[in-house]
């Protein structure tokens, strides 16, 4: 009995030690860039997208990618593309059904609080400090978890490739170019100042200041602000977002925080469990194990 | 062409295996299942070939819209059915109910080959299997796959320790037993707190999609309803498994055992069920019953023929008598646990993804032939180790 107790303590010490360690850490982590306004942005304003494709074509080479080319030559302007491993943003018409049509560029939001980064299992998915959700190929086991959990589908994955494959997003050129001062590639390549590149706070500031000023064309929402908790790449339209294929209804709320909820609770439920399991077994086994417990050596 | 090959194969191993169970075993039926398992291996082998130099795009319909196909469904449903596992340990080891000990073994060996199903398929499930390990090394402990990852491997080593002295017995190697013995409690609560954590996360793994999961399924007590789950069709797994293997191997067995078994598992599958009818009205998601009404179907069979039916069956004393009809009471969970299983992972987001994804014969065969491959080791296991130690007694 007496052994009893002292492996269960030591059970539960362990528990209670790791526990400690790990939920403060994390807890100050889980709160993500959401209260940070100086990380990098992108203000996307459709009103002046002239869906030349330039932007497609400038990330293609920022970074090296090889989608074949004639999907971006000129004469493709009406074909619809979709996004691949290799191919990190599109610019295709939308809508068009109740509202007039629009070009819309996607690439990854580059979440406050990703969702991709938080079910990663190996932080392949990064968020650096500077808000860039950058990939990190060497890491990832090709899971696709992070495909699953975006809430805006982003992620693609190289599905030919036996062995190496690898998980294709837009890296908001962190280390080819944010972070030797240069903007985005696909900014750089719009002639049309569509896309703006700055720190969140000036370009939600300025997004707010274009709505005050031309309220009679503008929706009055910033997709981007509060959607899943923030994104970093904000969005202004002259036509309602749900009917561009914008996702609607999404949680105001991070959505780490819905696993975060659960799994912080699993060291507690560990240890309770441990000490619980711990006593039940040992102090029944006293008791049982000198009566019928014999029949089976 | 594919899916013809996999039906023939398919009902040659059905109708084995209904005439074993039915203890009317056919002529050259060793012989049949010989001819029908190597078929359905070699082609696997050449569907692992496509795999790795061709990539899941040449033998699979995933996409980037359904980026998780049918595999990930079964190996959720692998882990749960394999729950038996953890339950029984627990009984017998850690609240005494030593009546059960006769029956721990076959249970522990069948969850050990159900992990190893799950192990396998995520060889192929992954795009870089190689770097399996990484989690090991590369910490991300917000990450409800990590945790996954972490008790799954865990387990996986706890159940090898735990079923180890079989096969030390079979070489009598007693010093190594008697070692293993002496941590065997340690191991066995180390082994259920795992099981309680990640049989709840495979649950837990959905709740950051709440926008893609159908809300009949998407609810916050996931965790919860997939250990609920895994505990009862741990239970009826082992009813169904050992009755199967004693009629196969001619083994003899308690049948009061089992019995007691299928009634906990009425009153676990009676409490899942009450805690979801009353999660679904607090969440106001009975109208979604409509929403698309194939899903609402498919809602109802779940709750209906997978829990509510086999609850009320295996509570009655009269049902629970008879072997037949006892496994028989079991079975509808099993299929109601592996069809929930696929449809948190699958079918509950296809309003989400769209109907494009309908699994490649080639998926098929890779699960087939995994579950295959462990069904014969575990038949090969029963034949060649003392899995069933009273009996074994007698043989050596
Ligand atoms: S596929 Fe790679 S990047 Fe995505 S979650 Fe899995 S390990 Fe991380």
């Amino acid at each position: 009995m007496s052994e009893g107790i002292s492996r269960r303590n030591l059970f539960k010490g362990a528990l209670v030690a790791v526990a400690s360690t790990v939920l403060p850490r994390s807890m100050a982590k889980a709160e993500g860039l959401a209260s940070r306004g100086d990380v990098f942005a992108v203000l996307v304003d459709l009103t002046r997208c002239i869906g030349c494709r330039s932007c497609m074509r400038g990330c293609q080479r920022a970074n090296d990618l090889n989608a074949p080319q004639e999907l971006m030559d000129m004469d493709h302007l009406s074909s619809r593309i979709e996004p691949t491993y290799n191919l990190w943003t599109t610019v295709n018409v939308e809508g068009g059904a109740s509202s007039p049509p629009r070009h819309v560029k996607r690439q990854c939001m580059h979440c406050l609080e990703p969702a991709c980064v938080s079910v990663c299992p190996v932080a392949a998915l990064h968020q650096t400090e500077q808000g860039p959700v950058i990939y990190r190929e060497s890491r990832c086991i090709g899971c696709r978890y992070c495909m699953v959990a975006c809430p805006f589908d982003v992620p693609r994955f190289e599905w030919n490739n036996g062995l190496t494959p690898v998980i294709g997003k837009c890296q908001f050129c962190a280390q080819q170019r944010l972070f030797k001062g240069l903007p985005p590639g696909c900014v750089e390549s719009c002639p049309t100042g569509a896309l703006k590149f700055g720190k969140r706070d000036d370009l939600l500031f300025e997004a707010k200041a274009r709505l005050r000023s031309r309220p009679d064309v503008y929706v009055d929402h910033i997709f981007g602000e509060d959607e899943v908790g923030g994104t970093t790449w904000l969005y202004l339209s002259d036509v309602p977002f749900d009917q561009l294929g914008f996702k609607k209804n999404l949680s105001q709320r991070p959505l780490p925080s819905f696993t975060w909820d659960v799994v912080s609770w699993i060291p507690g439920i560990a240890a309770v469990l441990a000490s619980l399991f711990g006593v039940l077994a040992f102090s029944l086994s006293t008791k049982s194990d000198q009566g019928k417990g014999d029949k089976h050596p | 062409m594919g899916w013809f090959f996999l039906g023939i194969v398919g009902a040659i191993l059905a109708w084995l295996t209904v005439s074993y169970g039915l203890g009317r075993p056919p002529r050259h039926g060793i012989r049949w299942a010989g001819a029908a398992l190597g078929a359905l291996w070699a082609v696997t082998a050449v569907v692992f070939v496509i795999r790795f130099t061709h990539g899941m795009g040449g033998m699979t319909h995933m996409t980037d819209a359904n980026p998780w196909g049918v595999w990930v469904g079964l190996l959720q449903a692998g882990v749960a059915l394999s729950g038996g596992g953890f339950v029984m340990a627990a009984t017998v080891h850690i609240f005494h109910i030593k009546r059960f000990e006769s029956i721990l073994r076959p249970v522990v060996l069948l969850a050990f080959l159900g992990y190893n199903f799950v192990g396998m398929t995520l060889f192929i499930e992954v795009g870089r299997p190689y770097n399996l390990w990484h989690p090991w090394a590369m910490w991300q402990h917000r990450s409800i796959m990590f945790e996954v990852a972490w008790c799954v491997t865990l387990y996986l080593t706890v159940l090898s320790i735990e079923f180890a002295p079989v096969v030390l017995e079979r070489f009598e190697m007693n010093r190594a037993i008697k070692a293993l013995h002496r941590v065997a409690i340690p191991i066995v609560i180390v082994g259920v707190i795992l099981s309680t954590l990640h049989q709840s996360s495979m649950g837990s793994m959905f709740l950051i999609m709440p926008q893609k999961i159908h809300p009949l399924w998407f609810s916050t007590l996931l965790p919860v309803f997939f250990l609920l789950s895994s505990v009862a069709v741990g239970l009826c797994m082992t009813i169904v498994a050992s009755l199967y293997s004693a009629r196969l191997f001619n083994k003899t067995l308690n049948h009061w055992l089992l019995a007691d078994l299928g009634r906990a598992a009425s009153l676990v599958l009676f409490l899942y069920g009450a805690i979801k009818m009353v999660d679904v009205s607090a969440r106001g998601a009975w109208a979604s019953l409509l929403t698309p009404p194939w899903l609402g179907v498919l809602f109802l069979l779940e709750m209906g023929a997978g829990v509510f039916l086999p609850a009320v069956l295996l509570s009655r004393h009269s049902i629970r008598k008879r072997p037949f009809r006892l496994g028989m009471a079991c079975l509808p969970v099993l299929g109601g646990v592996v069809l929930n299983r696929l449809t948190v992972s699958w079918f509950s987001m296809v309003p989400y993804t769209g109907p494009n994804y309908v699994p490649h014969w080639m998926e098929i065969a890779v699960s087939a032939t995994m579950l295959t491959v462990l069904m014969t080791v575990f038949g090969l296991a029963v034949r060649f180790l003392p899995v069933y130690p009273i009996k074994a007694d007698g043989a050596s």
